[in-house]
């Protein structure tokens, strides 16, 4: 709040479609965060038993099945989730005819 | 010569001149000349978005070196290789929409152009030339060492043939179609890397017997080559983890990519491109590094690392499938080499050439200067190769992560920090660059992990200090940068 009114002090008002593209990169942040663990937490997590230990899955170690394997069909999932379902379309444009966006303008 | 395999291989390299040539005649029609070169105009769609990346990024490495270390070191390599994962969609994610909107706001062809209108700084603009050039003239080199053993090993004719064959199809397509020409061979060759995956993946485990079979020949022969940690015990976590930075979540800080980043037409492209990009990345990782585990099963015995993936094709598929696989690798090279060989021109040209030289050349001069430089540089290139140094995946990871420890904060932080300023990219920019090839010679692997981590955490320090100190000088400058950068008009 404090920001917006510097912003406006000082004559000049911030792109709206900024917020949006912030968002976005925290969420793609997210997604990045969560694909190394996944990928760390079962390679690591399960490949670490002696090899007698380890189980198979259509032929593959456990560890590898999960982390590897598993893990990029999950994250190929999310990604598409979250392109589809928070992802915003906006303009790119130089100058976007965009009043939309500007819920915070006054 | 087996004629087989080198028509497919023939035919290809004829299809990718023919585009050049039509991407050319398509450049005569647009109305600006740099943008259409340099950047295609801004007009690419998801699927092409979601090739070039993915066709730029997956080098000779993933098709030949890397394949060829999965098969010495066994399953702790995919894993170490599928941190590559993160690629498809992180780089669009971050750079995303905003450095979209932002190189539109201030019309930037290259990564150059955004650096220095964030920036306003000569510097900043002489030292990130300077660093384009020398790392990815060393990266292009060895690309072309991989094209021409490629050749060679298909088809039997000596090296230096070999070579010139592969600099005259790339120099002829590029210097004369620019960036539309390489996204949309980018998209072709890409569509044959994930195809080639595909098929050489199958063979190879139907001629194996199976996964199990092979896995347990892999357990009876080293018990370690299914462990996540190497034949040699030599892949530890922290090591491997340290991969996400090289080849993961740092290639935000790559010329070649970012740059792709600002060339899509709309946000839906870019949201399908993620979509597209993670999928074709994650199959072409998984499956080549698979793919050379699998292949010390199949051909055991084999001694030298880049040849694992052509003996194996010529034992798994029949002759002419194989010479359709092997125009795969070649693609990989061919799609990376391009965009280094557009954006090192792009650099001369527009960011030295017009900004310091001659402001003023006419669009006729640097139409016909951007064509002869991209060829000369190509000539430069193909000469340096001819002696080739060894070790392809190492000198091509070298040259990444000196760009990467160069660029990633002046880039992500200039588009996310207002406070950043020429300072502070100036000391990240040389701070990244010479702290990585100094690591490089003294102390290889920093606290057991790649030598790039430390780099890149000290670039950030750099800038960030470095503009923390200097926020007191010019602060109207900076005022008008963020308005520029930020404000609506």
């Amino acid at each position: 709040m404090k920001k917006d009114q510097d912003a406006r002090d000082s004559g000049w008002r911030e792109d709206p479609r900024y917020k949006i593209a912030n968002r976005e990169a925290g969420t793609g942040v997210g997604l990045a965060l969560l694909n190394f663990f996944w990928w760390f937490g079962f390679a690591y997590g399960m490949g670490s038993r002696p090899v007698e230990e380890y189980r198979y899955i259509l032929g593959f170690p456990d560890w590898f099945f999960y982390s590897c394997i598993i893990g990029f069909f999950v994250i190929g999932f999310l990604v598409w989730a979250v392109v589809t379902f928070l992802f915003e379309d906006v303009s790119l444009e130089d100058s976007p005819e965009e009043q939309e966006g500007g819920g915070e303008s006054e | 010569m087996n004629v087989s395999l080198v028509w497919p291989m023939l035919l290809y390299l004829a299809a990718v001149f023919v585009i050049g040539y039509f991407s050319s005649k398509h450049m005569g029609k647009a109305p600006r000349f740099l943008q259409e070169y340099f950047l295609g105009g801004r007009e690419l769609g998801g699927f092409m978005l979601a090739m070039t990346l993915t066709a730029t990024y997956g080098s000779a490495s993933s098709f030949l070196g890397g394949p060829g270390t999965a098969y010495t070191l066994g399953l702790g390599w995919v894993l170490l290789a599928m941190s590559q994962l993160v690629t498809g969609y992180f780089t669009l994610a971050v750079l995303g929409k905003k450095f979209a909107i932002m190189s539109r706001k201030i019309g930037a062809v290259t990564l150059v152009d955004f650096l220095q209108a964030r920036y306003r700084s000569k510097g900043v603009v002489l030292w990130s030339s300077f660093a384009i050039l020398l790392f990815l003239f060393s990266a292009m080199a060895a690309q072309w060492v991989g094209g021409g053993r490629l050749i060679q090993s298909f088809t039997g004719i000596p090296y230096e043939a070999a070579l010139f064959i592969f600099a005259v199809t790339v120099l002829g397509y590029v210097a004369v179609g620019g960036f539309r020409a390489v996204a949309i061979t980018d998209a072709i060759q890409g569509v044959i890397m994930v195809a080639g995956t595909v098929v050489l993946l199958i063979a190879t485990v139907v001629v194996g017997g199976g996964v199990e079979p092979i896995m347990e020949k892999l357990a009876a022969e080293n018990p370690r080559l299914i462990t996540p940690f190497g034949a040699d015990g030599s892949l530890t976590p922290l090591y491997v983890s340290s991969f996400w930075i090289l080849v993961g979540v740092g290639v935000v800080g790559l010329p070649q990519v970012a740059v792709r980043a600002m060339s899509y037409k709309d946000s839906r492209a870019m949201h399908r491109a993620m979509v597209i990009g993670t999928f074709v990345i994650g199959a072409i990782m998984l499956g080549m590094h698979l793919i050379g585990v699998f292949a010390r099963a199949v051909v055991p015995g084999v001694e030298v690392g880049d040849t694992v993936m052509p003996v194996l094709a010529l034992k798994v598929l029949p002759a002419w499938l194989a010479g359709i696989f092997l125009a795969a690798p070649m693609a990989a090279i061919m799609s990376t080499v391009d965009s280094l060989l557009l954006l090192i021109s792009s650099t001369l040209i527009k960011d030295v050439y017009l900004n310091y030289i001659r402001p003023e050349a006419d669009a006729r001069t640097v139409k016909i200067l951007s064509v002869t430089v991209t060829a000369v540089i190509g000539v430069l290139v193909f000469l340096t190769a001819i002696k080739p140094p060894e070790l392809l995946i190492w000198l091509n990871l070298y040259a990444f992560g000196g760009l990467e420890a160069a660029f990633i904060w002046p880039i992500v932080l200039g588009l996310y920090w207002k406070k950043g300023n020429d300072c502070g990219a100036m000391i990240s920019i040389i701070v990244g660059m010479a702290s990585y090839l100094v690591f490089g010679r003294i102390w290889e692997n920093p606290l057991g992990m790649h030598g790039v981590v430390l780099p890149v955490i000290l670039s950030l320090l750099g800038y960030v200090i470095g503009s923390w100190l200097t926020s007191h000088r010019d602060r109207e400058r900076q005022r008008e940068i963020i308005v520029r950068f930020w404000g609506v008009r």
